[in-house]
């Protein structure tokens, strides 16, 4: 296990735009802070300093939903996915603010991070299917908003 | 992008704030170049001049949360600011020593002893612990003290008063020796 200082200046700048996408950044600094204690209590716990990144993803993420649900009870379902050809995320950054928190926690892992499924459905505490369905839900709901 | 420092400070304090780290150290500047001082919740665990490449070693000792987090440093930072300016002769702080070898540990205890501005020879020392053989063992466990500066292995010198080693450079050993006015 690398020290922890290395693994929190190695992860700081992502996890904190990530956060800042997700949440805004005005929540995003005090969801930063929660992630990174979070990971310092858990830390001697690792029995490796492998997967790390997608680690700190998956704590961030669940702040980020669980700040989400807190903000808005009654959240939008997600609806179930047809296809996933992967836009540049780029074209749809700005857009992802209108997604519901799971779909928006999906796309930006996705598309912005290039994390796998499988470590996104850990982050949201689901499955690698789900995870992707989340993601490609999320990428529909954004063609429509686009073309409408 | 420019991390934050506002924000980068604040999770750097409740980090210690809320216990949970094994050890916490900051960087500062000194006559003999910058040292990295640690501590962990038993006290001063290290003094490098070797910067952040002494944090593996760090973590293999006390544990893996290690983190540069200033506030826990400064009562040491302050100790050795006064050091260096030539105002403290002896440290208050407690030297945490736990986790080296037994002979290591009696060696740099009985080296306590050796005052501001005085020296000793390794075999002096060796005899002091009831070793008067063991000098160049002695020698060993001085060469990896972890708190150089406060537990003062450099007032230990060769039989004939020559400077011999040190794990910081002749040059940082013939500084501090001549900071404390010592014969040499």
């Amino acid at each position: 296990m690398p020290p922890f200082e290395r693994f929190y200046t190695d992860h700081r700048d992502e996890i904190l735009g990530y956060l800042t996408r997700v949440l805004g950044r005005e929540d995003a600094e005090d969801a930063f802070q929660e992630t990174f204690l979070r990971a310092l209590r858990a830390y001697p716990k690792l029995e490796h300093g492998r997967h790390l990144r997608a680690w700190v993803f998956t704590i961030a993420s669940r702040i980020a939903v669980d700040e989400h649900r807190r903000r808005r009870p009654a959240g939008e379902a997600p609806e179930s996915a047809v296809e996933d050809r992967g836009p540049a995320y780029a074209e749809i950054a700005h857009l992802t603010d209108e997604l519901p928190p799971t779909e928006r926690a999906a796309v930006v892992l996705r598309y912005g991070y290039d994390l796998a499924y499988e470590d996104i459905g850990a982050a949201l505490g689901s499955s690698e299917e789900a995870a992707r369905q989340a993601a490609s839900s999320g990428v529909r709901r954004l063609r429509r908003r686009r073309s409408e | 992008m420019t991390f934050p420092a506002e924000l980068d400070r604040r999770f750097r304090d409740a980090a210690a704030a809320a216990g949970l780290l094994d050890v916490a150290y900051d960087v500062m500047d000194s006559p003999i170049g910058p040292l990295l001082v640690a501590v962990s919740p038993r006290g001063l665990c290290r003094i490098s001049f070797e910067g952040e490449a002494a944090l593996d070693d760090l973590a293999a000792r006390a544990g893996t949360r290690v983190l540069r987090s200033p506030r826990p440093v400064e009562e040491a930072r302050r100790e050795l600011d006064e050091y260096f300016e030539g105002r403290r002769r002896g440290f208050g702080l407690r030297v945490d020593l736990h986790g080296l070898p037994v002979f290591q540990r009696r060696v740099l205890e009985e080296l306590v002893r050796v005052h501001y501005g005085e020296v000793a020879t390794y075999g002096t020392l060796a005899a002091r612990i009831g070793k008067p053989r063991a000098a160049r063992a002695v020698g060993g466990a001085l060469n990896r003290n972890p708190v150089p500066v406060v537990v003062p292995c450099h007032r230990i010198v060769g039989a004939s008063g020559s400077l011999v080693g040190y794990a910081g450079g002749l040059e940082r050993k013939r500084a501090l020796l001549e900071l404390e006015g010592a014969a040499v």
